[in-house]
C-alpha cells in the first residue's frame, strides 16, 4: 500500500510522462499529493519532485495495466489523459491503483468516488468529440479542407479515425485553438502536431457561395411556429457557434448575396470582397 | 431560377417531414469513395426550432399532382414551385458533404406527372451520387406510393434507409383529407420493403455478395392533431408497425396548420407540441422499456396525460408493485421505475455486483432521484424524509415545467384557462379533489 506523502510530482505533460509518474509512484510506494505538468509556475510550500519521461517505463506501465487489469481499463487511463479535468493525472493514478487491487471490474464500480469522477471526465470528452464530429466546418480552398475548433478537451485523437476514414482521399487540417495543435491528413498519412498559431485562409467565391447556400438552407428548414431557442442551445451550446458557418452573421443571406452579385457587376471585385468578408 | 431559390423553396417544402436521422448503419470507407456512416448517427446542426439537422432534407420537386389537404405542396395551394435536376442536387450534396455540413441526403418528392416518373428521377439522383461520385455517406429515400415495385426495389439498393409515410392514423381520416391516397397504397410499398429487407438478411447468411437493401431499415411518419384520432389509436398502430413491419422508427409530427380547409384545425391553432412530446415518450417505452401499448393506454383512457409522462402515469396507477429494492430487482422491473433509464439500469446491474448501492451511489450512476425516490428502496430503506403516499408522489411528479407547458397559452391545451394555475390546483385536480 503506497504511503501518502506531501510530495508534488511534476512531469513534461506528455502521455508517456504521466505513465512514468504512475511508475514512480508504484516503485517508491508513495502517493503524491498532486501531479502537475511543468510550466505552471505555482509556488507551493511542498517539495516538488520532477519525474523525467522514460519511454521504457511508460511502456511497462501500459502493458502492465493491460495484462493485470484489462485492455479497456488501459484505454480509459489513456482517455482520461485527454480530458480537461484539472486533476486528471491523480485520477488516472488512483484508478490504476484501484484496478490493481480489484481487477477488471474496476470500471463498473460507479459508486466509487474515483471511478465516478473518471467516468464523468471521460464522458465529457467522448461527448464533446461526438458533437464535434458534426460541428466541424471545413472551408475548401485549392482542394485543401481546413477547419478550426475550440474544444474544452483534447479531442483531436478521437476525431482522427473518424475524419481520416470519412475523407480518405482528401487533404485536410483541423486546428484546435484551445490546445494549439492541429491534425493534418493526406491520403494514407495523418499526424497530430503542436502548432502555435494558425489563421484560416480567406474564403474564395466558390466557398462563399456554398456557405451562403448552407446558411439559406439552415434558416429555411426551421419551422417558425415551433421556434424553440432553448432547445437549440441545449443541443448546440453557444461556445460552438463562433466556428459554425450557419451562425456567422457576416455571411450574406440569400437577399444580400443577390445584392453582392449586383455590386460585383457594377464596380468590380474589391467592393464585393469588402461586403462579404 | 437559380440554385438559391430552388434550395429555399424545396427545403421549405420538406421541413414538415420529421425524420432527419442518420442512424442505423456502420459503414467504413472503401477505396476510391468518399464518406462513411456511423450507427449512432451524427447531428450536424440544430435549427432554430431545436430540431436536429443531420441530412440535407429537400424535395426533388414540390410540384405535386395530389391534393392532400394537410400538405403545403397540395395541387390547389398557391405556392412557388421548383424542381432540382438530378445532377444539380447530387453536386450540392457533395459540396455540403465535403464541408462536413451534413451527414448525407434525405430525398423525398412531390408527385411529378406520375409516381413512376418521380421515382425514376430520384433513382437517377442517387445513382449519380453513389456510382459517379462514389458517395458512401447516408441516404434516406422516401418510397413513392403507387410507383412500380421494381423502381422501389432499385431505390432501396441505393439508399440506406427507406420510408413510406402513413400520414394519418386511420383509413377514415385518409379518405377525408387525402382522397388520392389509400391505406393499401401506403401499406403495399411498406410491406414490399419489409419483405425485401428480410430476404436480404437471410441471403446474407448464405451467400457472400448480396446486394444490400436499405441496410438502415425502414421508418414512417404520422401527423398528430390534424384529425380526431386518439393517442391510443396512434400507439396501437405504432406498436403493430414495429412488430409486423419491423420498422426502426415511427415519427410523430405535430400538425402545423397550412390550410384553411374547414375539415382541418384553424390556421391560428398552435401545433400540439406537448401531445407530440408525450407520444414520443410513449414510443420510447414501447421500443426500449418493454411496455405494450395496452399498458400505457386502454379503451377507457384514450389520451396520454398532459401533466405526467407516460411512465410516471403507469407507475402511479400500479403503486402496488412499488417500492422495489434496487439491489435485488430484475432488469425488467428496474426499467419500469420512473427516473431510471436504460443506461442507468445497465450501470446499476454492473455496479451492484461490487457492493450494495445506496442513494448517493444511485445519484452518481445518473438516476433521477427526484422521481425515482418514491418508487425504490436501497438496502431495504426508503430515501430520507420521503413519504410514499399517492398524494405526495403526485405532488412531486407534476413538474413545474410540464405544468407551464400545459397551461401557457403557447400550446393548444387548456388555452381557455387564462388565470394563473398553481401546482396545488393541478394536484387536487389529478387526485380528484376538485
Amino acid at each position: 500500500m503506497p504511503q501518502r506523502t506531501d510530495l508534488i510530482y511534476e512531469y513534461d505533460g506528455s502521455l508517456e510522462g504521466m505513465y512514468s509518474c504512475i511508475f514512480e509512484s508504484f516503485e517508491k510506494k508513495e502517493l503524491p499529493m498532486e501531479i502537475r505538468p511543468e510550466g505552471i509556475s505555482q509556488t507551493s510550500l511542498y517539495p516538488v519532485k520532477y519525474i523525467s519521461t522514460d519511454l521504457i517505463r511508460a511502456e511497462r506501465v501500459k502493458t502492465g495495466i493491460r495484462r493485470k487489469i484489462s485492455r479497456s481499463v488501459q484505454q480509459l487511463t489513456e482517455l482520461v489523459y485527454y480530458t480537461c479535468h484539472p486533476e486528471k493525472e491523480m485520477l488516472a493514478l488512483r484508478f490504476v491503483q484501484l484496478g490493481m487491487r480489484c481487477g477488471a471490474g474496476v470500471e463498473t464500480m460507479y459508486a466509487d468516488e474515483t471511478v465516478h469522477a473518471l467516468t464523468r471526465a471521460v464522458k465529457h470528452l467522448t461527448q464533446e468529440s461526438h458533437q464535434l464530429k458534426g460541428f466541424v466546418r471545413f472551408s475548401i480552398r485549392e482542394g485543401i479542407m481546413t477547419s478550426v475548433i475550440e474544444p474544452k478537451n483534447f479531442v483531436l485523437p478521437l476525431l482522427e479515425p473518424h475524419f481520416c476514414d470519412r475523407y480518405a482521399q482528401e487533404t485536410f487540417l483541423i486546428y484546435d485553438k484551445t490546445h494549439q495543435s492541429a491534425l493534418f491528413y493526406r491520403p494514407g498519412q495523418s499526424i497530430i502536431a503542436p502548432v502555435p498559431e494558425y489563421e484560416q485562409p480567406e474564403a474564395d467565391d466558390q466557398e462563399m457561395k456554398y456557405r451562403s447556400l448552407w446558411k439559406a438552407f439552415y434558416q429555411t428548414i426551421a419551422i417558425s411556429s415551433r421556434y424553440n431557442p432553448r432547445c437549440r442551445m441545449s443541443h448546440m451550446q453557444k461556445r460552438y457557434w463562433s466556428h459554425l458557418v450557419e451562425m456567422d452573421e457576416s455571411i450574406p443571406t440569400r437577399w444580400e448575396a443577390g445584392q453582392a452579385k449586383k455590386k460585383l457587376c457594377q464596380s468590380g471585385m474589391e467592393d464585393c470582397n469588402e461586403k462579404t468578408t | 431560377m437559380d440554385l438559391f431559390d430552388k434550395l429555399t423553396i424545396l427545403a421549405d417544402s420538406a421541413k414538415y417531414d420529421a425524420a432527419c436521422t442518420s442512424s442505423g448503419i456502420d459503414r467504413g470507407s472503401s477505396p476510391g469513395k468518399i464518406g462513411n456512416a456511423v450507427a449512432c448517427g451524427i447531428c450536424h446542426s440544430f435549427a432554430a426550432d431545436g430540431r436536429c439537422i443531420s441530412l440535407l432534407k429537400v424535395l426533388l420537386s414540390n410540384s405535386c399532382m395530389y391534393d392532400c389537404q394537410y400538405c403545403v405542396n397540395r395541387r390547389s395551394n398557391d405556392t412557388p414551385r421548383a424542381t432540382f435536376t438530378p445532377r444539380e442536387l447530387a453536386d450540392l450534396t457533395m459540396q455540403f458533404y465535403r464541408r462536413n455540413y451534413i451527414e448525407g441526403l434525405f430525398l423525398s418528392s412531390g408527385i411529378l406527372k406520375n409516381p413512376d416518373y418521380t421515382c425514376e428521377k430520384m433513382i437517377e439522383t442517387l445513382r449519380i451520387l453513389r456510382e459517379e461520385y462514389g458517395f458512401a455517406g447516408y441516404i434516406h429515400a422516401k418510397a413513392i406510393p403507387g410507383a412500380d415495385s421494381a423502381l422501389i426495389l432499385r431505390l432501396g439498393q441505393l439508399a440506406d434507409r427507406m420510408s413510406v409515410n402513413i400520414e394519418l392514423p386511420s383509413q377514415k381520416s385518409l379518405a377525408l383529407l387525402a382522397p388520392d391516397k389509400s391505406k393499401t397504397a401506403i401499406l403495399r410499398p411498406m410491406g414490399l420493403i419489409t419483405g425485401k429487407i428480410q430476404q436480404t438478411q437471410t441471403e446474407m447468411v448464405r451467400y457472400r455478395h448480396v446486394p444490400r437493401f436499405a441496410p438502415a431499415g425502414q421508418s414512417t411518419q404520422m401527423i398528430v392533431g390534424a384529425t380526431a384520432d386518439t393517442d391510443y389509436r396512434i400507439l396501437t398502430l405504432s406498436e403493430a408497425l414495429y412488430k409486423k413491419y419491423g420498422l426502426r422508427r415511427v415519427f410523430y409530427s405535430a400538425y402545423v396548420p397550412v390550410s384553411d380547409n374547414p375539415l382541418l384545425p384553424a390556421l391560428q391553432t398552435k401545433p400540439p407540441l406537448l401531445r407530440e412530446h408525450r407520444l414520443y415518450q410513449a414510443d420510447w417505452l414501447l421500443r426500449y422499456y418493454g411496455f405494450s401499448a395496452r399498458e400505457i393506454l386502454d379503451e377507457e383512457h384514450q389520451s396520454l396525460h398532459p401533466y405526467l409522462d407516460p411512465k410516471c402515469n403507469w407507475a402511479i396507477n400500479h403503486m402496488d408493485l412499488f417500492p422495489v429494492e434496487v439491489n435485488r430487482a430484475s432488469r425488467e422491473m428496474l426499467l419500469r421505475v420512473p427516473g431510471i433509464g436504460v443506461n442507468s439500469v445497465n450501470r446499476i446491474l454492473a455496479a451492484r455486483r461490487h457492493s450494495a448501492l445506496d442513494f448517493a451511489a444511485l445519484k452518481k450512476i445518473g438516476v433521477v432521484l427526484k422521481r425515482a425516490q418514491y418508487f425504490i428502496l436501497c438496502r431495504g430503506k426508503a430515501a430520507e424524509g420521503v413519504s410514499i403516499t399517492p398524494d405526495s408522489v403526485l405532488r412531486a411528479l407534476v413538474s413545474e415545467r410540464s405544468r407551464q407547458m400545459a397551461f401557457s397559452g403557447q400550446y393548444e391545451q387548456m388555452s381557455l384557462w387564462q388565470e394563473q394555475i398553481t401546482r396545488e390546483d393541478v394536484v387536487q385536480c389529478l387526485s380528484g379533489q376538485i
